[in-house]
């Protein structure tokens, strides 16, 4: 009798440190930023529309552009093809415009409060503090709050500032590239994001100019109800260089937020674009509770010849991601690349992948993807290669992996191919596999602990991408990954 | 040192070692041969704590510490080292970094400091020139695409830096050609020591010629049923394992 109770006694013991565990997962991003705060309230109507506009002190071509996407926002349906399972949004509950009521004219003025959320984040905006040879621009739900080393990259002739402002003093590049890449009535999501967007990084890099520093943007969503809808545009003109970064997090909330983003790369002859992203949105309690809608449009465009765009993601956060950063490769020679390490975890579902569209001659696309799936969490790819007509001596190399911890998660490869030229030669490799027990046990049997073994085990499973990354934020990387597969194992 | 007492172990409900007992002392090397489906490489995973390898009866003692009650990576800490028939690739992962990863994770356990990478890296050179292997396949991922040969000399070289108290082969000779055995071996022997004791499981004789054991075990039916001195690895090449078989009625009959 007594021995009875005591096993049962241990029994519990052991399913509440399961549950400790679970609960415990390091969220460290969670905390919610106390700050007055300006806004409108939910709902969606040109009326609302009229009133960002007005708000962002927009010219009327821009109020004009935005009404153009609502239109035709209005008479798209939401599209369901991905496989994910998500609530339905209802987009009269959420909030279009979220700002810090103070407005900073400089980086020195900017809110204490703000100043030590970014802090917090790790991202310190003091110049004097800052990462070493990057600036950043910082996004605090719907406006940016300061861009670092501003005047360093003006000298070089680098633009780097937020999306309102460049539409304010930048109008003629403005008008040029926005949506020249993703037009406003592309899909159901950049449609509503064109409409409402508020605000995201501008960066122009002039001819021949290599950007002296690394430019990256950190977006934090602060406020409750409401949606994060950024517009991220970066043009490289002939023969420039440039290297971004983007950062994501959120505060913990038991309500799903979205974030509809519609990012646009431009690269003019010779010019290369290196676009990296460590995505680190909340992604949800392990009750699949709450988290970011992360859904995206991303593309770029290799307008000129041999110029090259690559994308790099590490995506650890976000309740559904469903994206396809993308490369048009229209002119001849031009070169895409997408890098790719998705983990989900409890109940977490990513559909996401890559588009190669080859236009132009002798044009080349490598995709690596490395999907890693944990819990009850669903992890899919899908990716499609197209090579046009014209696009003769296109190559493409695809390897999309997946692997899984635990019995009860999925990893699923959709890869779609449109060939439409014969000397176009196009490679597809696959695996999918599970940690072993064997490798697990032979860890274990040379000292390591099983969760140690699981990091390490998926850290050589992402080498490939992570390599990719600039040296910081691959050791950022590492360390998410870590923290995310807390409790995967045991 | 080692001290096995009626070991009574299942895999997968079927009971494989049926009442094992056998006494290590610092120094020596005992051979542990026998038919296939003798219990051989369970005797070893047992040792180790692979799960699924249900201990029903019966006690290991590791000097004053009970193995039983501990996992797998305690047991490591503990000094319990199992070279495996065969050894698992981990792609991506640096054998030097598995490497440091581990032999830190037992000083950690056992409360030792852990090694910075210099110093690592120092131990690293002075064992490979005992071990007289070549850096490359340090540079590599673990076992990834290596040789049936390079993974025998990995698990050899991962045996010589983890400095365990006890050692366990498991078919080290499997898969090898006769350089490659010749080398391994050379290898194990330079780790020989008073103070370290190896359990070498092996199907054939041959290796015996090269690793030359203290003692030598015959296991049948989950039992040892004959023990004695290298010459009955000798006996056993010359008249196969029937002629144990034929004699393990009496030789249990004799022990009970």
């Amino acid at each position: 009798m007594s021995s009875e109770t005591t096993a049962s006694t241990n029994t519990a013991l052991r399913d509440n440190a399961e549950v400790a565990e679970a609960l415990g997962r390091h969220y460290s991003a969670g905390f919610v930023t106390e700050i007055e705060m300006t806004g409108l309230p939910p709902g969606l109507d040109e009326e609302t529309i009229r009133q960002l506009s007005a708000i962002k002190r927009e010219p009327e071509w821009m109020t004009e552009w935005r009404l153009k996407a609502y239109r035709h926002w209005l008479g798209m349906p939401q599209p369901d093809w991905a496989k994910l399972k998500m609530d339905a949004i209802d987009y009269q509950a959420i909030s279009y415009y979220a700002a810090p009521k103070k407005k900073p004219k400089s980086l020195d003025e900017v809110d204490p409060a703000l100043l030590e959320t970014y802090e917090k984040l790790g991202v310190p905006l003091h110049e004097r503090a800052a990462l070493a040879g990057v600036a950043v621009d910082a996004v605090f739900d719907s406006v940016s709050v300061g861009t670092t080393f501003r005047k360093q990259l003006a000298e070089a002739g680098v633009i780097f500032c937020s999306m309102s402002e460049a539409i304010r003093e930048h109008p003629e590049l403005v008008q040029q590239y926005l949506g020249s890449v993703v037009p406003p009535g592309d899909n159901f999501f950049a449609a509503l994001n064109s409409a409402v967007f508020s605000d995201g990084s501008f960066v122009f890099i002039p001819k021949g100019v290599r950007c002296p520093m690394e430019l990256s943007t950190y977006f934090r969503i602060n406020a409750q109800n409401t949606g994060q809808f950024e517009r991220t545009l970066i043009i490289a003109e002939e023969g420039a260089h440039v290297s971004y970064l983007e950062g994501c997090t959120a505060p913990k909330r038991d309500e799903n937020q979205l974030h509809a983003a519609v990012v646009e790369l431009v690269a003019l002859e010779r010019a290369q674009i290196k676009y990296s992203t460590v995505q680190n949105w909340y992604p949800g309690d392990e009750n699949g509770v709450g988290g970011i809608y992360n859904l995206v449009t991303k593309r770029g465009d290799c307008r000129g010849d041999d110029s090259k765009i690559s994308w790099t993601q590490v995506e650890t956060g976000s309740a559904i991601t469903w994206k396809y950063p993308s490369v048009v490769l229209r002119g001849d020679r031009s070169v895409g690349e997408f890098h790719s390490v998705a983990l989900t975890h409890h109940f977490q579902q990513a559909d996401t992948g890559t588009k190669m569209i080859h236009i132009g001659k002798d044009t080349k696309s490598k995709i690596v993807s490395k999907g890693i799936s944990a819990g009850k969490s669903n992890n899919s790819y899908r990716g499609l290669v197209k090579v046009e007509k014209g696009a003769s001596g296109a190559r493409n190399y695809t390897s999309c992996d997946s692997l899984l911890i635990g019995k009860q998660c999925g990893a699923h490869t959709f890869p779609y191919m449109e060939v439409k030229n014969p000397t176009a030669i196009v490679e597809h490799e696959a695996t999918t596999s599970k940690i072993s027990d064997d490798q697990m046990f032979y860890c274990r049997s040379r000292g390591i602990r099983e969760e140690d073994a699981v990091s390490m085990i998926v850290d050589g499973f992402c080498k490939q991408v992570f390599r990719e990354l600039p040296m910081e934020f691959a050791v950022e990387a590492k360390k998410l990954l870590e923290v995310s597969l807390e409790g995967a194992v045991g | 040192m080692l001290k096995i007492e009626n070991l009574h172990a299942r895999v997968e409900g079927k009971e494989i070692l049926k009442g094992l007992s056998l006494t290590v002392n610092p120094g020596e090397v005992h051979a542990i041969m026998g038919p296939n489906g003798a219990g051989k490489s369970t005797l070893g995973n047992v040792l180790c704590g692979r799960p699924g390898y249900e201990v029903t009866a019966g006690s290991v003692m590791l000097d004053d510490v009970n193995l039983l009650e501990l996992e797998p990576e305690a047991r490591a800490a503990a000094g319990v080292f199992l070279a495996l028939q065969y050894p698992v690739e981990i792609p991506g992962v640096n054998n030097t970094y598995f490497l440091r990863t581990a032999l830190n994770a037992q000083r950690k356990a056992r409360g030792e400091k852990e090694l910075d990478s210099m110093a690592f890296l120092k131990l690293v050179r002075e064992k490979l020139k005992v071990m007289q292997i070549s850096d490359e396949l340090l540079h590599r991922a673990v076992n990834e695409g290596f040789s049936g040969g390079e993974k025998k000399r990995n698990e050899t070289f991962q045996m010589a830096l983890l400095e365990p108290r006890l050692a366990i082969l498991d078919e080290t000779d499997s898969g090898l050609d006769i350089d490659a055995l010749k080398q391994v071996s050379a290898g194990v022997n330079a780790l020989r020591s008073p103070e370290r004791s190896f359990l070498v499981i092996t199907h054939y004789q041959r290796l015996l010629d090269y690793i030359e054991p203290d003692f030598v075990h015959v296991l049948a039916d989950g039992k040892i049923v004959e023990s004695g001195d290298k010459t009955l690895a000798l006996k056993l090449e010359e008249h196969g394992y029937a002629w144990v078989s034929e004699r393990a009625p009496q030789a249990a009959g004799a022990r009970a």
